[in-house]
């Protein structure tokens, strides 16, 4: 171990009194086993948790704690990369589930260290706010009998009286927010409370955070919705998700009151240059209504710009074409007319999805069916013949929706969720084309697809619709968050840029009548500013009170060669 | 349009010159700076050894230093404030610098700082043309951050000597990482210019991006320190313990300044920027929480920006707590830089997360 390393309560003088109450920063206590019992070692697992030695291994633990989330796929941020993991590495899997690598920040462990890390801040928090209230009712100690010993100290002798010096001195101390006040024969100040206050403010902005966190988890609502251009819109209320998810301790009737509905969605891509088919803008124009029947209110919500409403914030998840299609039965009957959103599958917006008509429909025959299409769009087509189906372009260049007919029964009616995006072929039969293969066909806008034998027909209209699809999400203590935050922030500079300090000023007449004034700072830690800050007070002190004619016998102080004690590093 | 573009384009080139160029000029310094050691190795002032070694009474007397400022007229003399260090500190007075004392070295000490401005002022400008290239703030992507980052480490470096502070000992190391940190990024990172993807097209780009380079810039000056500190304290131990170092190692370390001196430094260089960093890491959870949705979710780069700052918060209490001052708060010190570079380098390049958006 270096010779640097000082251990303050080696030093035993009265400056330890000077010094002492400078901070509230818990003593150093070596780890004394107990002796006396249950409760004996109770209070001393007590006070190693809320000793900073334990605070800083705490804090070193979470650190390294927090690495393995990164490096092992995580099933809160990822369960698709989880499952992928999983089945490449065999051996590992076992252990790293044992040991819950892929939930690191909800495992035992991780959730052991900090919690102990804040029950130590509380255990920590709590008598040093205490005491540092005691600091401020009470007075700093007096000056210690010898100033030369202290870490900066000046001297000099002065015809003034010492009880003007002492006035002066106060004045002086007062003047520049020292708490001061004389006390015998030397004038006592102290300046710099901010540090403590910063540092207490900082800690305790700390424990408001995590339980904003800790709120926000148990209370919190998180939903999805698809929306498409020009239709009926959301309103917030639970059925209207397409799926939902909740805290332990959500409540359905917490739910914000509001509803909105897209106008328009407007998208714009780079056309050249290495970036090409890059998104540019994406913008989704609503308008909204607060409350049941509010005012209707306008909202362009972007990726960095969401639609806040209360507690709860709109966020514009992803995007994707709505083809609008109208199918007929035998008759000519509209048996369906609208907008049927598809899934985007890659960058350029190759979409695919499933239109079904569960009802309305009757065969040649009359009879009930229902009908079901595979749908594959392209916005931007390569062109008949070139390479596959896939889209060039983001943009509606050159859209292209191709079409595959079944009908039969979709299965709705058994009672099981089902995705609409996918068409559960066991129930259906093709259709067939003249070949007996399944009946599929290329549309271009306005074109229509004719199925066999009359049976009806299915048309791709010119309109293109767009969607959008939005996360609505709830999350009470993001304020408190956010204030403890700013907090927290302001907490550390105080405390990191301020130093406590204390000065002294002695004033006493000497054996020949003349007075001979001491002055001495002392900080919490060493600092340049505390000679400096002396110097300057010094300077204004010596204006009041000048120097004596020199005597030869003045003692220069730099001959006592004793370092100082009392101050930390 | 086309027009627009063509002006952009030549900006992107007038930048990439610019960068080149100050690369040049940095090299320049570096040999100035080694110009400068290696005149200085001829100086044979031990002091640090004469400070430790010589036994007795005088070992025990504290330095004086002597706050005297102004006001000295003829009548009265300001009073002079003596200064003792802590009890059980090492007085050891600071090494002279890489000149070692010499007049020779000490030229060529002041040409490697001029050329270090000439060069800092080029790759400022750089950066500036490569924003207005893009015409937005030039932090998109790794190329872009890199230039950034050794463009503020220099200035904040260049900043600290005008102010006055003794860091020209840091000089050297300074020149040569940066021409490292400008090499990676030419030759490895270089991205053409181009716009932002939506997600990072934000006002808050501005705040988050540019107080997490400037963090990690300045933090960077205080490893240095750190790492400075580690040696210079083992050779002050050594000659303590009245151990002889090597001749090298003696002729290096003695320059530099003492090992309190320099621990002092990284202290104050990470303590001022650790209320920065916690501000960059909020900031960047508001904007996670605009852009994605969430304001936390455990990305690999919001988990090692929380890493880097447990392991400083760890940092900045080992110094409060007796015991663990000195070489193991150091210890803790590099670990946090290692963890901020990680996410810088290592989070972008090999991990894929959220934030590995620009293709690197
Ligand atoms: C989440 C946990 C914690 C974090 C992030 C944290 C962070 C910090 C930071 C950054 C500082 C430096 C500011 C300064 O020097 O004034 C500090 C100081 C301090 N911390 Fe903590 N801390 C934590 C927990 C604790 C605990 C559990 C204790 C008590 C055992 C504690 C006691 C202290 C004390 C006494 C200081 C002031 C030291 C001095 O006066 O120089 N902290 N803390």
């Amino acid at each position: 171990m270096s010779k640097t390393d000082t251990t303050p309560e080696t030093a035993s003088d009265d400056l330890g009194a000077a010094g002492s109450q400078l901070s509230t920063a818990p003593k150093e206590e070596l780890p004394n086993l107990p002796s006396l019992g249950v409760i004996g070692w109770a209070r001393w697992f007590w006070r190693q948790l809320t000793s900073m030695r334990v605070a800083l291994l705490l804090l070193f633990m979470l650190s390294l704690g927090a690495i393995p989330g990164s490096l092992v796929p995580q099933n809160s941020v990822d369960e698709l990369k989880v499952e992928q993991f999983k089945l490449a590495h065999e051996t590992l899997t076992p252990i790293y589930e044992k040991l819950q690598l892929f939930d690191v920040y909800s495992s035992v462990w991780f959730s052991a260290i900090y919690i102990l890390l804040f029950v130590s801040l509380i255990g920590c928090i709590v008598p040093r706010t205490w005491q540092f209230v005691g600091q401020l009712k009470g007075r700093p100690p007096g000056a210690p009998k010898r100033l030369t010993r202290l870490p900066a100290y000046t001297t000099w002798r002065t015809e003034a009286a010492p009880e003007d010096v002492r006035e002066e001195a106060l004045k002086l101390l007062k003047g520049r927010r020292f708490r001061s006040h004389i006390e015998g024969d030397a004038v006592t100040a102290e300046k710099g409370y901010t540090r403590e206050a910063g540092n207490l403010l900082f800690h305790i902005s700390l424990i408001v955070m995590l339980v904003a966190f800790a709120v926000g988890v148990l209370f919190k609502s998180e939903g999805g919705k698809l929306v498409v251009e020009g239709d009926g819109g959301f309103a917030n209320v639970l059925p209207q998700y397409d799926d939902f998810r909740s805290g332990a301790l959500f409540d359905n009737d917490s739910l914000e009151r509001f509803s909105f509905q897209l106008d328009e969605f407007e998208d714009d891509y780079e056309r050249k240059g290495p970036a090409t088919g890059t998104a540019r803008t994406f913008k989704a124009h609503v308008q909204y209504t607060e409350g049941v029947d509010g005012p209707l209110k306008k909202k362009a919500i972007e990726v960095n710009s969401p639609l806040e409403v209360g507690d709860s914030t709109v966020y514009l998840i992803a995007h994707g074409y709505a083809p609008v299609v109208t199918v007929k039965d035998p008759s000519g009957k509209v048996v369906f007319s609208g907008a049927v959103p598809l899934l985007p599958i890659d960058a350029n917006i190759t979409s695919t999805g499933a239109i079904k008509i569960p009802d309305g429909y009757r065969n040649k025959d009359g009879k009930k069916e229902q009908l079901g299409f595979n749908a594959f769009f392209v916005p931007t087509f390569a062109g008949h013949g070139k390479g596959d189906m896939l889209s060039q372009f983001p943009a509606p260049d050159f859209p292209v929706l191709a079409l595959s007919a079944y009908h039969g029964s979709l299965g709705i009616d058994s009672g099981l969720p089902q995705n609409v995006y996918q068409l559960d072929t066991t129930k259906m039969k093709e259709f067939k084309d003249k070949n007996g293969e399944l009946l599929k066909q290329r549309l271009l806008p306005g074109e229509t697809m004719k199925l066999p034998d009359g049976q009806g027909s299915i048309t791709y209209e010119k309109e293109l619709k767009e969607w959008a699809s939005f996360q609505i999400k709830q999350q009470p203590g993001n304020g408190w968050a956010l204030g403890g935050a700013i907090a927290a922030i302001f907490g550390l500079a105080g405390s990191l840029f301020i130093q406590r300090r204390r000065v002294w000023v002695r004033a006493v007449r000497g054996e020949d009548g003349v007075t001979v004034v001491e002055m001495a700072g002392l900080g919490r830690s060493e600092s340049a500013k505390v000679p400096e800050e002396l110097g300057d007070l010094a300077a204004v002190l010596h204006s009041k009170a000048p120097s004596a004619p020199a005597e030869d016998s003045e003692t220069s102080p730099e001959s006592e060669a004793v370092p100082a004690e009392g101050a930390e590093k | 349009m086309t027009l627009a573009a063509a002006t952009n384009e030549n900006m992107a080139q007038i930048s990439n010159v610019l960068i080149y160029s100050s690369m040049a000029v940095y090299t320049l310094a570096f040999l100035a700076h080694i110009a400068e050691w290696v005149f200085g190795s001829r100086s044979k002032v031990g002091r640090t050894a004469a400070a430790l070694t010589s036994s007795g009474p005088a070992s025990a007397e504290a330095p004086k230093v002597q706050v005297t400022k102004g006001g000295s007229t003829a009548v009265l003399d300001r009073p002079k404030v003596v200064t003792r260090s802590a009890a059980g500190t090492r007085d050891v007075p600071d090494g002279p610098g890489a000149h070692g004392g010499t007049e020779q070295g000490d030229m060529y000490g002041r040409i490697a700082v001029s050329l270090t401005v000439l060069a800092a002022l080029i790759h400022v400008s750089g950066v500036v043309a490569r924003a207005l290239s893009v015409m937005r703030a030039p932090w998109g992507n790794m190329y872009e951050f890199s230039i950034t980052f050794s463009a503020v480490a220099v200035t904040t470096y260049l900043v600290l000597m005008a102010l006055g502070k003794n860091v020209r000992w840091m000089g050297l190391i300074l020149v040569t990482t940066v021409l490292l940190d400008l090499g990676i990024a030419t030759k490895w990172l270089y991205t053409e210019s181009d716009q932002l993807v939506p997600a990072l097209d934000s006002y808050w780009l501005w705040i988050h991006v540019s107080t997490a380079i400037f963090c990690g810039a300045v933090f960077y000056l205080g490893a240095v320190g750190t790492a400075l500190y580690l040696f210079r304290d083992s050779y002050e131990n050594k000659l303590a313990s009245g151990g002889k170092p090597g001749s090298f190692a003696s002729s290096v370390l003695e320059r530099l300044p003492s090992a309190a001196s320099l621990d002092k430094f990284s202290y104050r260089i990470n303590a001022a920027v650790f209320p920065l960093w916690t501000f960059t890491i909020i900031a960047g959870a508001i904007w996670a929480g605009d852009a994605w949705g969430r304001y936390w979710g455990w990305d690999p780069k919001e988990v090692f920006s929380f890493v880097t700052w447990m392991a400083y918060a760890a940092y900045l209490h080992a110094r409060a707590t007796a015991g663990w001052k000195g070489r193991k708060a150091a210890y803790l010190a590099l670990f946090a830089f290692a963890c901020f570079l990680w996410n810088y380098y290592g989070v972008n390049m090999v991990i894929s997360g959220k934030h590995s958006y620009a293709g690197v």
